[in-house]
């Protein structure tokens, strides 16, 4: 099976005297697996997507995504990588709100040097799948928080990337919203996207991801496709 | 203890000080430029408006300086003089007496009033030393110190005169008289015992009076010194409103240019400091919102807020004050040695008004967002960050979007209208920042193109003169104030006192015509006319030949094509109240002939109303020089041997010419232009800086979101570095014009100061090319302030942005 993810002996010390962060640890994710990081607050889950996505860079070991090894890559390289093969979902939406929606759907397409009018139609061809599109020209600020995080959503997704990450997606929403996230999460798995989801709620997990690790001072204490194996 | 204590309030401001390094290195930074930028400004607005009066005051200067015959009236009885009703005081009598020194190059200086004191101080005219010290001892001199220069230095010895046997006298010492009651001073016996070589005594006297401010009064004061002694013993008098009047002419001119860039200085102070602050407290409402949150009064909060900002301010006020004065020091010491006078150094006032209204303006700028900060409601200033933003620039981010540009630049040029207040800010900045360039840059052309307009002669590559040149003397000292003509062997006097041989101009001429190598020439003399309704001697220049390639640059009107025609300065038209196509009556020895006024020359060279004639309009009119442009690929320096190897004999001389250098007052202001324009431009990009650290740090998490979905490094950096482009090209656009405008308001002013209009090529100095790269100063004012936060904000690392709040 293709690995989209794989972590090869991967730590992260943030202070060199002390304990790492997180690992070492060794983890691969397959192409159209759903992967929930679950964990107590410093277990080392957002160290873990932040080394995923490239955002930081591990101590030790090796990171690849989607076939490259990315812990080596200069910025302006991780950059590039990460518009083209990452998307991202943070729990406080992380949208700029100087943008309307559709400029902020757009606006990763139109990083990579997409035309404005092929990035407008991809942008459309996401809200309408994420029934948002009656809010193109509205501004985030006048959304609420399910709507927001679609947005975030179809932001990242954009770029029709390899990887879906999702950081505590329905951390900030009421339970009506935080269900329609989890729905729309459900959907795209079963699409056959890629997906690894930062957690603290077991619920959300276990409805869509087709896999869980379970993290506890940086080391991992469950993998259920492990269990599963076993 | 500090002024906010040693408790949870000092530590706040302490913390907030040192956390916020670069905000607080900028604050200090941006603040100590405005005030050393003040600081040199309003020290030079002072000097430059008061030099010869500050000079006057502190030497105690003499209202009168007469001159009497010792034959007629005793030193008893001169003494008595100093007792006459309205006399404050006097000095004197001193003996005194002209000679012409000779230097050991043989050169002849000009006439020089040399004065015996014993010392330089007294009640009136309080000589100034500027360097080594007083005649202590015959064989001795101190000379004005315009005279000082490369072969005239303490140690050089010069000899009292051309004659046999004239003693020598050894230069001990270089002083300044503002009242310029001498050009030379030694011991009273060195005086005297140069009297008894034959040299002419008078007495002189100091005078100074209760009344002496008006001509009327000095009139009055001048009888009764008259009357007081025998008639006939009071040789001549010299005023002090006289001296006053050459000196403020020169001082004039500068006054519009330091006004200018004085004034160009306060405000972008005002402005940048201004931004600076309210800024600062403007960006730290989150951290006001937790404060508040925990237990601080509103009251404690302004506080605080107030000496986060009055600190770094502060420190940078006192480093101001520090440095402009370093940097104004030196500037004032040029306007001295060309003024003459006193030390001029930072006015004390300065030193305390400019810091007092920095801090003052520094107290209000932050009271008013520290103000803010206290009344705003705890849940609001929490909610700073957090919150989404609505409404403001979103129809730019809009509008911009639609641009076909890179996205990452089209939102960066949408940014600016975020924040109109802190967006203007930086606008003016860089506005009044390319004001100050293009000001600068069109001053110093104006200067360089006043510079060269002054010495035509120097245009031609040889002058060959019917006098030997070393009798030509040295430049005179430069007038108060005013310009010099540069050395030039036409206008320079012949100096021998002995009968020099002079060549008979024919042969000259026969000589530069047939010498091979001879391009073209023209003849001229310098002379003395009268010229019909103005009293007194007028000088002349009158040429032979096509002298149109030595011609004067001209105001208005044409330079003389032939006969009958004459081109006359400003100050001629002004005192003549004649214009051009008026025939004005010339009298050359005993020849006279009607000419018509063709054309205003643009002549700040001496305080003399030199015309401009054809030497042809009198019969017995000479050349007494010939400037000669040789030959394409003729060295000017074999040509002139040749020639001179020609006439020598004759008693004739031929040298080449080299462009005259720019004179003291032109140097002076070109330096001070530069100085002034890189420090207000530095200001000016210090306020970009600012500005866009502020909005940096503002949108950090809004970059840190960008860099998260894929922005490089490089896209933010053009991100960033777009957010300030438009202010700069709007700044240039607006800088420029008004650049342009503020150097064709305060040229005329500073011609007029010297009694002049200003020809074409002195107004007209802005190429179009030009103008368009100061235009895009403007831009590079912008980009450079931006180019350390953009930086900052593409090396960020993006985890660490999206934590930032």
């Amino acid at each position: 099976m293709h690995q989209v993810i794989e972590l090869e002996g991967v730590a992260k010390r943030y202070d060199s005297a002390g304990a790492p962060a997180l690992g070492p640890l060794t983890l691969s994710v397959a192409k159209g697996e759903a992967l929930a990081v679950t964990g107590p607050s410093g277990s080392g889950k957002s160290t873990l997507l932040g080394l995923v996505a490239g955002l930081d860079k591990p101590t030790d070991g090796a990171v690849i995504v989607a076939g490259r090894r990315i812990d080596q890559l200069s910025e302006h390289a991780l950059a590039k990588f990460r518009r083209e093969h990452i998307g991202m979902a943070f729990q406080f939406f992380n949208l700029l709100d100087d943008l309307t929606v559709t400029d902020n759907i757009q606006l990763p397409a139109q990083l990579t040097g997409t035309s404005r009018r092929k990035a407008e139609a991809r942008a459309y061809e996401l809200m309408e799948t994420l029934g948002i599109q009656k809010h193109a020209r509205a501004y985030p600020g006048r959304l609420s928080g399910g709507e927001r995080q679609r947005v975030a959503v179809a932001r990242a997704l954009v770029n029709r990337p390899a990887l879906l990450l999702a950081d505590e997606p329905t951390g900030a929403l009421d339970t009506a919203s935080g269900h329609d996230v989890r729905n729309l999460l459900m959907d795209l798995h079963r699409a056959g996207q890629t997906i690894v989801l930062v957690t603290h709620d077991l619920a959300l997990a276990e409805a869509c991801a087709s896999r869980t690790i379970h993290l506890v001072d940086g080391h991992l204490a469950l993998d259920t496709y492990a269990q599963a194996v076993r | 203890m500090s002024l906010f204590g040693t408790g949870a309030l000092g530590r706040v401001v302490r913390s907030g000080v040192g956390r916020r390094r670069v905000q607080t290195v900028v604050i200090a930074v941006a603040t100590m430029m405005a005030v050393a930028s003040a600081v040199v400004a309003g020290s030079l607005m002072v000097a430059a408006a008061a030099p010869f009066d500050n000079a006057f005051k502190k030497q105690q200067g003499s209202h009168i300086t007469a001159q009497f015959d010792p034959a007629r009236a005793s030193a008893a009885q001169l003494a008595k003089t100093g007792k006459l009703s309205g006399v404050a005081a006097s000095a004197g009598p001193y003996p005194s007496t002209s000679v012409r020194p000779v230097d050991r190059a043989g050169f002849q200086l000009p006439a020089l009033t040399l004065v015996g004191r014993s010392a330089p101080d007294g009640a009136v005219d309080r000589v100034e030393l500027k360097s080594g010290r007083w005649a202590r001892k015959p064989g001795e001199i101190v000379l004005a110190a315009s005279f000082e220069g490369p072969a005239i230095g303490i140690g050089a010895t010069l000899k009292a005169s051309d004659a046999e046997g004239a003693p020598a006298l050894s230069i001990v010492g270089f002083a300044v008289s503002a009242s310029k009651t001498a050009d030379s001073w030694a011991t009273p016996a060195q005086v005297d015992a140069l009297v008894s070589e034959g040299h002419p005594v008078a007495s002189q006297m100091l005078y100074r009076f209760d009344s002496a401010s008006t001509k009327q009064q000095i009139i009055a004061d001048r009888k009764k010194l008259a009357a007081s002694v025998g008639s006939g013993a009071l040789l001549g008098t010299q005023s002090w409103l006289d001296t006053k009047r050459a000196a403020d002419q020169g001082a004039a001119a500068t006054v519009p240019f330091v006004m200018a860039f004085g004034a160009l200085g306060i405000v972008m102070s005002v402005i940048i400091v201004s931004s600076v602050i309210s800024g600062a407290v403007g960006t730290s409402l989150r951290r006001i919102g937790i404060l508040k949150a925990i237990g601080f009064t509103p009251r404690e909060v302004v506080r605080a807020y107030m000496a986060q900002a009055l600190i770094p301010a502060g420190a940078g006020i006192a480093l101001g004050v520090v440095l402009g004065n370093l940097l104004a020091v030196p500037l004032l010491s040029d306007t001295e040695s060309v003024y003459g006078g006193v030390p001029l150094s930072v006015a004390w006032w300065v030193d305390v008004t400019v810091p007092a209204a920095a801090l003052a303006v520094v107290g209000v700028a932050a009271l008013i967002p520290a103000l803010r900060a206290g009344r705003l409601r705890t849940v609001e200033a929490i909610a700073v960050g957090r919150a989404p933003r609505t409404g403001r620039g979103q129809w730019a981010h809009r509008a911009m979007g639609l641009l076909p540009l890179p996205r990452p630049v089209t939102y960066g040029l949408a940014t600016p209208f975020t924040h109109p207040v802190r967006t203007l800010a930086m606008l003016l900045a860089v506005a009044f920042g390319t004001v100050a360039a293009t000001f600068a840059v069109g001053l110093t052309s104006s200067l360089t193109a006043i510079g060269t307009s002054q010495d035509p002669e120097s245009r031609a590559a040889v002058t060959v003169t019917t006098t030997k040149l070393n009798n030509v003397a040295p430049p005179p000292p430069p007038p108060v104030g005013g310009s010099v003509a540069s050395p030039s062997p036409v206008s320079g006097s012949v100096a021998s006192t002995s009968e020099p041989k002079i060549a008979d101009p024919a042969k000259v001429r026969a000589a530069v015509t047939s010498q091979a190598g001879t391009g073209s020439y023209y003849g001229k003399t310098q002379t003395e006319v009268a010229v019909t309704g103005i009293s007194g001697s007028v000088q002349a220049s009158l040429y032979e030949g096509d002298s149109r390639s030595g011609s004067y640059e001209m105001i208005s009107g044409h330079w003389i094509t032939g006969t009958r025609q004459v081109v006359v300065p400003t100050r001629f038209l002004e005192k003549t109240s004649t214009k051009i196509g008026d025939t004005v009556r010339v009298t050359y020895e005993k020849e006279t002939a009607n000419l018509q006024i063709v054309g205003e020359s643009f002549d700040t060279s001496s305080s003399e109303l030199e015309i401009h004639a054809d030497m042809a309009n009198f019969a017995s009119a000479e050349p007494s020089a010939f400037l000669v442009e040789v030959k394409s690929g003729v060295s000017a320096d074999e040509y002139a041997q040749k020639v001179a190897a020609v006439i020598q004999p004759l008693g004739g001389d031929a040298t080449t010419n080299t462009p005259s250098g720019q004179e003291g007052v032109i140097l002076i202001m070109s330096a001070m232009a530069v100085l002034l324009t890189l420090m207000l431009v530095s200001v000016a990009g210090l306020g970009v800086l600012n500005s866009v650290v502020l909005d940096t740090r503002e949108r950090i998490h809004d970059l840190g979101v960008c860099k998260a979905i894929g922005m490089s490094p490089r896209q933010t950096m053009s991100l960033v570095l777009a957010s300030v482009t438009a202010i700069g090209v709007i700044g240039g656009l607006i800088g420029v014009p008004a650049g342009y405008a503020l150097h064709r308001l305060v040229m005329p002013v500073m011609g007029r100061a010297v009694g002049t209009s200003l020809p074409s090529p002195v107004l007209d100095v802005y190429e179009p090319v030009q103008l368009l790269l100061l235009g895009l100063g403007g831009v590079v004012i912008a980009v450079l302030g931006a180019l350390i936060p953009a930086g900052w904000a593409a090396r960020a690392r993006t985890a660490t942005a999206l934590r930032t709040e």
